[in-house]
């Protein structure tokens, strides 16, 4: 089997697909992404925090017009995952409003973007729902 | 008037829409020019000069200078997302209001006929090898892949969290916002679109992002608006037209993004926007009750839903209620978006800071012909620039 790696770094594969996020030590506020301080206490000390993987829709929009080179329509999504806003794809549902509802629940899941000349896939993430 | 006071002497906006003969400083320069004309003063006048083209590159404002007058005085170019008319505004307010000069020029200038979408660009092919870049360590573009990074899109998404909320908003409903604005415009014979949409146009039209269609997003198109302020003090010494004409500044706020979950996942365009209505209405002595018209940022009809709540036009939770009763209608209680709002009037970024003022002005001074909202004597302008800046300025008919 081919190597794998997560196609973002707050993906991690093991040992099951899940996100990971800097938390603020002092006020608990989580970030994606490297923060010198946290923005909402300016504490400077970060832990990892795992975030629940099933979670329900907030907000979406079904996007039929992207960047050249975007496959449409595609659902874009803001999925709060126990308490805490996640930005996802949902797949595995048709991309129509018929299909797609406000407050459904769904839960992580992942798929291989593609493989660089090593033969190496890049694995992203998005939501399902949970029938 | 009292002293400390600010108020805008002169005030312009060019026709929007498509100007293949000109760039962006001919724009910006007619604007000036004309902004300075309608106040009676010139170049020579001015104390401070402010302003923005926020896709053109930097120096727009010494371009200006040496198209219209180079006097030396301090020059700022100013950029802050959709807000950067505002802010070129405040920019020329705070001057005057430190009193480091009496006169004050703000411009803001865009040509964007024909562009498309504004953010995401094309999705690039993926490197041959992974490697990880930016702050989330992607090994490739993220656009379409987690989430998407399109105004139509996020914006879509900031109205369907508010439905998902509070209920009461569909497609339908967040179309029909675009009809009213549509409707607007064919009164405004500056807007970039002038053309009344059915219903069924508008949902029929090209879908871009659900629920926003093309109708319902801001249209891209060139444009110019500059304001000249002046201090409470050297109004006084002006000609009495130059007074009856003055528009007071009574609030002019501009906020950012204070901490929230979820701001870096969705930007959050509400919190900033209802902590600058606050603070907006309690400088101005003022209350939403009081507006005789509103021009908001309805950079999509999904965003002006919300903005009806956070400017506290209406009760929290209500806004979808508010607009079905037609109170933003130009025959409402509360008219919202006279112009036709940036879904018809058009959205040349860094003049729409400024254009919105120069439509509330229009009212108060009783100029605005046929969609004249009758009787009015305050208003308020918002925009919201992404990232996100949130500008209001209240603005006051003279008594005299």
């Amino acid at each position: 089997m081919s190597e794998q790696i997560p196609f973002v770094e707050y993906l991690h594969l093991a040992p099951t697909p899940h996100l990971v996020a800097h938390q603020c030590t002092s006020c608990g506020a989580r970030f994606f992404d490297r923060r010198n301080a946290c923005a909402s206490c300016f504490g400077t000390s970060f832990a990892d925090a795992d975030i629940a993987t099933e979670g329900f829709v907030r907000s979406f929009t079904i996007v039929a017009f992207a960047a050249p080179g975007i496959p449409v329509p595609f659902v874009s999504a803001i999925i709060e995952c126990d308490g805490t806003s996640v930005r996802g794809n949902l797949t595995n549902v048709t991309a129509d409003p018929e299909h797609v509802s406000l407050g459904m629940k769904v839960r992580l899941t992942t798929y291989v973007v593609g493989s660089d000349e090593a033969g190496t896939e890049a694995v992203n993430f998005a939501f399902e729902p949970i029938s | 008037m009292s002293s400390g006071d600010v108020w805008i002497l002169g005030i312009n906006m060019t026709k929007f829409g498509k100007h293949t003969d000109k760039d962006t400083v001919d724009l910006a320069a007619q604007a000036a020019m004309a902004a300075l004309a309608d106040g009676g003063v010139t170049m020579a006048d001015m104390g401070v000069l402010a302003a923005g083209c926020l896709m053109g590159g930097g120096g727009i404002a010494q371009m200006i200078q040496k198209q219209i007058g180079q006097t030396g005085i301090p020059a700022y170019n100013v950029s802050n997302a959709c807000a950067t008319g505002a802010t070129a505004l405040r920019v020329a307010y705070m001057s005057i209001k430190s009193g480091e000069c009496d006169f004050g020029l703000a411009v803001g200038v865009e040509k964007l006929s024909g562009v498309g979408l504004l953010s995401g660009g094309n999705r690039k092919d993926d490197g041959k090898t992974w490697n990880r870049a930016g702050r989330y360590g992607a090994v490739a573009s993220t656009d379409g892949r987690i989430g998407t990074d399109t105004m139509p899109g996020v914006f879509a998404q900031v109205g369907m969290e508010y439905a998902h909320k509070y209920g009461g908003a569909d497609f339908k409903l967040f179309a029909q916002i675009s009809e009213k604005n549509h409707a607007h415009s064919t009164l405004n014979p500056l807007a970039a679109y002038q053309k009344r949409f059915t219903l069924d146009e508008i949902m029929n039209d090209m879908m871009i992002a659900y629920p926003n269609t093309r109708a319902m997003c801001s249209a891209n198109c060139d444009g110019g608006a500059a304001a000249v302020l002046v201090s409470d003090a050297k109004l006084k010494t002006l000609s009495l037209e130059q007074q009856r004409r003055a528009v007071k500044i009574s609030a002019s706020v501009l906020t950012s993004d204070p901490y929230e979950e979820a701001c870096q996942v969705l930007p959050d365009v509400n919190t900033l926007t209802r902590s600058a209505a606050a603070q907006a209405y309690a400088k101005a002595g003022i209350g939403p009750e009081d507006l005789d018209l509103v021009e908001l940022h309805d950079c999509f009809a999904t965003a002006e839903l919300v903005h009806y709540d956070n400017l506290g036009l209406c009760k929290p939770g209500e806004a979808a209620d508010f607009f079905k009763s037609g109170a933003t209608w130009r025959d409402g209680s509360t008219p919202v978006n006279v112009s036709g709002g940036l879904e018809s009037k058009g959205h040349p970024i860094a003049a729409t800071g400024i254009a919105n003022v120069w439509e509330v002005c229009h009212h108060l001074r009783g100029e605005a012909g046929d969609r004249q909202i009758q009787g009015a004597k305050v208003g308020l302008a918002h925009v919201i620039g992404l990232g996100s800046a949130c500008g209001i300025h209240i603005l006051e008919k003279s008594g005299l």
